[in-house]
């Protein structure tokens, strides 16, 4: 479980999350949603400690995370997966050694033990007979893929991903949705996910956020969104005109 | 004046978590080998050409220069030696070095930045400081120097090779000035020279590949300021390694 308490962070005068408290439970699809430039990764990047809160606490269990250097840290990043909006996959590295990468800085696993583990991470994310590419010479979801059995390599506690679906179609867009959620049941894993995609939420939403201007200010979760009377939200969940004609036909209130 | 001490602070938070020892020395080797093929092998086709034409320059312009018959045109050999000893090849390459490796490592490290490859790698737990810049400042530290000796013979082969072929003087008094007070101190003090400005350049590339921002447009912005930032650091450091070495 992640705890975070009343997390503040600016940027110069500038306030970008302002008061935010909220936990995160294990075998949950927690999402973070809002407009572009609400603060989500500067929120993601602060539970991870990419960024330093200006003030607030975040807790990874019963460790106050927030208060440990970077090697105090390694433990805990250990048992991070993270998934970057952009894949963030090594360019100078194949497939392969991308997803080997953690376990040779972490294990002392025999080469074929790696090896071992790298196929079942890639069929995981059933990528086969990709092992010796490049990740330039892979499309956009097959690198978001690859960028999640980078982050399920040494079987993590947590996984954040920050929009896994920027940029993909929608069908991609629902295969990599439910790979992650598969996942976040299959192993029990404390799952963190931004997103601005209300497909996503519908889909697979076990517990939404909605931050307004760095602001938390709506918790829920897929099942009372559509319903929610928050006006900000509202605005934000039926911002296509599909979505309000749909609402209209429903007769949803709001 | 308060931006450059800022910025010097940076530069020295940086280099206190570059140099330490590696995580794993294996994977440094790995880093090691991978960075000197990169940084050092393949700069040895420039060096190598610039130094036979210099050479070939110094030798033409001493020989032209020295009208005086009371002068013994061993002379020449003498100063092509001494100059290219002294500050071509260690000075004169270095910055022809911070702009091709300078650069080369700015914009690598500067769009792992800002492609979140970095972050990617701290996010595991690794000192990504550590592991993608101490392996390029040990190998150029160590490398460097050796390319500056060839620098020096190929220079010097340079300067004979454009005497046989127009014969401003003859190859004895060429060879007989090449050996005249002959130093090997000096040989040590360009090495030491080029030691240093390695380190200039690779730590100060790094420095502005590792922060930079804002896109490809900053990525940009970053490996230009590396360039003029080293150059500039180069220059400043000869001039105190030769005051403190040759007084
Ligand atoms: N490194 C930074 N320096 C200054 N401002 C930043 C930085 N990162 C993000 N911001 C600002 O913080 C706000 C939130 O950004 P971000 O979290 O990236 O939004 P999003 O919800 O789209 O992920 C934006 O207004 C952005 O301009
Ligand atoms: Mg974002």
């Amino acid at each position: 479980m992640i705890t975070v308490k009343e997390i503040n962070k600016y940027f110069g005068d500038k306030q970008v999350l302002k008061n935010i408290s909220i936990n995160y439970m294990p075998g949950k699809c927690s999402m973070i949603i809002g407009a572009s430039g609400s603060g989500k990764t500067v929120l993601l990047k602060s539970l991870v400690g990419l960024l330093e809160p200006d003030s607030g606490e975040i807790w990874y269990g019963d460790t106050l995370f927030s208060s440990l250097d970077f090697q105090g840290r390694k433990n805990i990043r250990k048992e991070i997966g993270m998934l970057f909006q952009g894949g963030a996959l090594f360019d100078f590295a194949t497939v392969e050694e991308n997803v080997r990468f953690p376990m040779d800085f972490f294990t002392e696993w025999s080469r074929e033990e790696k090896r071992d583990r790298v196929n079942f991470c890639l069929n995981r994310v059933n990528l086969e007979n990709v092992n010796k590419l490049y990740p330039s010479e892979l499309s956009g979801g097959m690198q978001k893929r690859v960028g999640i059995a980078r982050a399920i390599a040494l079987n993590p506690k947590y996984l954040f991903c920050d929009e896994p679906n920027s940029g993909l179609d929608p069908h991609t867009s629902i295969v990599i949705d439910q790979l992650i959620s598969e996942i976040t049941a299959e192993y029990n894993i404390t799952t963190v996910i931004n997103s601005h995609d209300m497909n996503s939420v519908m889909e697979i939403g076990d517990h939404v956020g909605f931050i307004y201007k760095g602001e938390l200010v709506w918790v829920g979760d897929r099942n009372n969104i559509l319903t929610a009377t928050h006006k900000e939200l509202n605005e934000f969940v039926f911002a296509s005109n599909m979505a309000k004609k749909m609402k209209e036909m429903m007769g949803v209130s709001g | 004046m308060k931006n450059a001490l800022e910025l010097f602070g940076r530069y020295y938070l940086l280099m206190r978590i570059v140099l330490v020892k590696p995580d794993r020395w294996r994977i440094f080797w790995k880093q090691f080998i991978v960075d000197t093929e990169k940084l050092i092998l393949s700069s040895i086709p420039i060096v190598a050409v610039i130094s036979v034409f210099i050479g070939a320059v110094i030798v033409i312009q001493t020989a032209y220069n020295i009208e005086n018959p009371f002068i013994p045109k061993m002379y020449v050999g003498y100063m092509a030696r001494e100059s290219l000893v002294l500050e071509f090849c260690s000075t004169m390459i270095a910055l022809i070095l911070a702009g091709k490796v300078g650069s080369n490592i700015s914009s690598e490290l500067g769009s792992m930045r800002i492609s979140e490859q970095i972050d990617a790698m701290e996010m595991m737990g690794i000192n990504s400081a550590n592991y993608l810049i101490l392996p390029k400042i040990v190998s150029s530290v160590v490398f460097n120097p050796l390319l500056m000796l060839m620098s020096f013979m190929v220079g010097l082969l340079g300067g004979a090779g454009i005497i046989i072929f127009t014969g401003v003087i003859n190859m004895g008094q060429y060879t007989e000035g090449l050996q005249y007070a002959f130093r090997s101190y000096y040989i040590f003090y360009s090495m030491i020279k080029m030691s240093a400005f390695s380190f200039v350049i690779t730590s100060v590339s790094s420095f502005y590949g590792y922060y930079a921002t804002g896109g490809s447009l900053g990525v940009g912005r970053s490996s230009t300021k590396a360039i003029v930032v080293s150059s500039i650091s180069i220059l400043v450091v000869n001039l105190v390694i030769t005051q403190l070495m040759l007084n």
